[in-house]
Formats: structure tokens, sequence, C-alpha cells
């Protein structure tokens, strides 16, 4: 099987999670692309650990790694979301462009 | 050098993976786009089972699909996401958004093809079943595996810390 399929794939994930990571203005779509590059770069570290035959499976490893830090990254960034949500009723990215509370 | 039955299931299954994560990004409807992402996952996930990582694909299905997801539709119903096409979700920087996108494709995809063009994946010896990756993990990634748990822990409870509300405010 040829590597550069895999890299392709890869390139094309990457890609595209950066196309809608700069495109949106919902948050949640954002965080969408977020997990699409993420998948784009794990395609990559299995493509290469089996490429190499690695011994100590590092590609896979990390891979796994990876994943598990992309459920901690959801969890915590809804929790942000949700707060934005209560504190200005959108989530829309470029509404919330307050870095203070109004003076009283 | 002729495309294998691998090469061709592999090249079928990123198609489908391309194509649903670029519906991801232009779709007008939300909760599809979040569909679409389960679609895109879950051949990422089948490219894992051609290229013999099993245990990667079957975390894949389980993280992925069955938690992330999950929590991406919770989160749009809490943030009362419109139901149905709407044309806000999108900005007004496309054009730019396309270019660096674009340009980012071909640099790398030159520089892989570039460097990867004749390289070959051996995908007939090596079975990175899940006995082998456990042995791997527990053996030489142990201090890793633990700081992420511990990680874990510290992002649930600061998840939790985060949307509780203040006493008194």
């Amino acid at each position: 099987m040829h590597l550069v399929l895999p890299l392709l794939l890869s390139v094309g994930l990457f890609s595209i999670g950066t196309y809608g990571l700069l495109v949106r203005r919902n948050a949640i779509l954002m965080l969408m692309s977020l997990e699409l590059m993420l998948n784009g770069v794990n395609v990559s570290l299995v493509a290469f650990d089996v490429y190499w035959k690695d011994l100590l499976h590092a590609g896979q490893s990390l891979a796994i790694f990876v994943i598990t830090i992309a459920a901690a990254e959801i969890g915590l960034g809804l929790g942000i979301l949700l707060l934005l949500f209560r504190a200005k009723g959108t989530i829309a990215v470029d509404e919330a462009t307050e870095l203070r509370e109004e003076l009283s | 050098m002729s495309p294998t039955g691998a090469d061709i299931v592999f090249a079928l299954l990123g198609l489908v993976s391309l194509a649903s994560a670029f519906l991801v990004v232009i779709s007008r409807q939300i909760v599809h786009a979040a569909l679409w992402l389960v679609v895109s996952l879950g051949a990422v996930a089948g490219c894992y089972l051609v290229m013999t990582a099993e245990f990667v694909a079957w975390m894949q299905v389980l993280i992925y699909l069955g938690a992330v997801v999950v929590l991406l539709l919770f989160g749009m119903m809490l943030t009362r996401a419109p139901i149905g096409p709407s044309d806000d979700l999108t900005g007004t920087n496309r054009v730019a958004a396309l270019f660096a996108a674009t340009a980012l494709t071909a640099v790398l995809a030159v520089l892989v093809v570039d460097a990867y063009g004749n390289s070959m994946l051996d995908i007939d010896g090596s079975h990175a079943s899940a006995s082998v990756i456990g042995e791997a993990m527990f053996r030489f990634w142990v201090l890793p595996f633990e700081a992420l748990s511990v990680l874990l822990l510290a992002a649930l409870v600061g998840a939790i810390a985060v949307t509780k509300p203040h006493e008194g405010a």
C-alpha cells in the first residue's frame, strides 16, 4: 500500500479543518473543525507508525493520547461556550468582543 | 507499484471522509454538520483498520463517534442552535479562508508527495492488535498515560467549576 495515500488524507483533513476554523463564526462549528484537524494529524501519526514498524508503537500511542486530549478539550470547551452563552445570549465568536464589564 | 486492493479501499474511504469533512465546513444546517462529522470520523476509523491499526480504530469509534459527537449535539441543544438552514453560521472572510486553506493544501501536498511519493506501507506483517498496543502502552508509555489520566480528571473538575453558578451572583 502506498504511504502517500494516508498522508494526502491527512493533508486534506487538516486543510479542510483550517478552512472551517477560519470561516465559521458559530463556536460549536469551530470546535468541529478543530476535531477534523486533530484527525488529520492522527492519520499521519498512525501511518508513520506502521511505515517504520515502530517497536514502541509511539505513533499509535500518541494517536490515542491525542484522542483523549480531544475529548478533554471538547468537555472544557463546551463548558466555556455555555458560560459565554449564558453571559451574552449567543455563541457567535465575532460578537464576543468585550474584554471587560461595563463601567457603572 | 500498481494499486492493490488495500490502496483502492483506502482511497475510497479517504474520499468519503474528505467529502463529508467538506460538507461539515460548508453545511448551512448545524445539526447536519454534526452528522456529517460522524460520517467523516467513521470513514477515518475504516482507514485505520486498513492500516492494521485496530485498537486506534475502535478507540476512534468509541470516543469520537460515541462521546464527542454526542457532547457536541448536547452543546447545540443547550445553546439553542437554529434548527433548519441559517446563513449566519459562516463569517464574511470566506475568500481569505479559502486562500489560506488552498495554500496550506498545496504546500503540504507537494511536500508529502516529494518526500514519500515512492514509499510503500507494509500492512501484511504487522498487526497492532489491542494486546500489542497495550503492552507498548504499559511498558514504555506508562508515565504519559498516568499524566494524561490526571489531565482528564483536571479537565472534568475544571468543566464543572467553570459552569457552576457563583453563589450570590
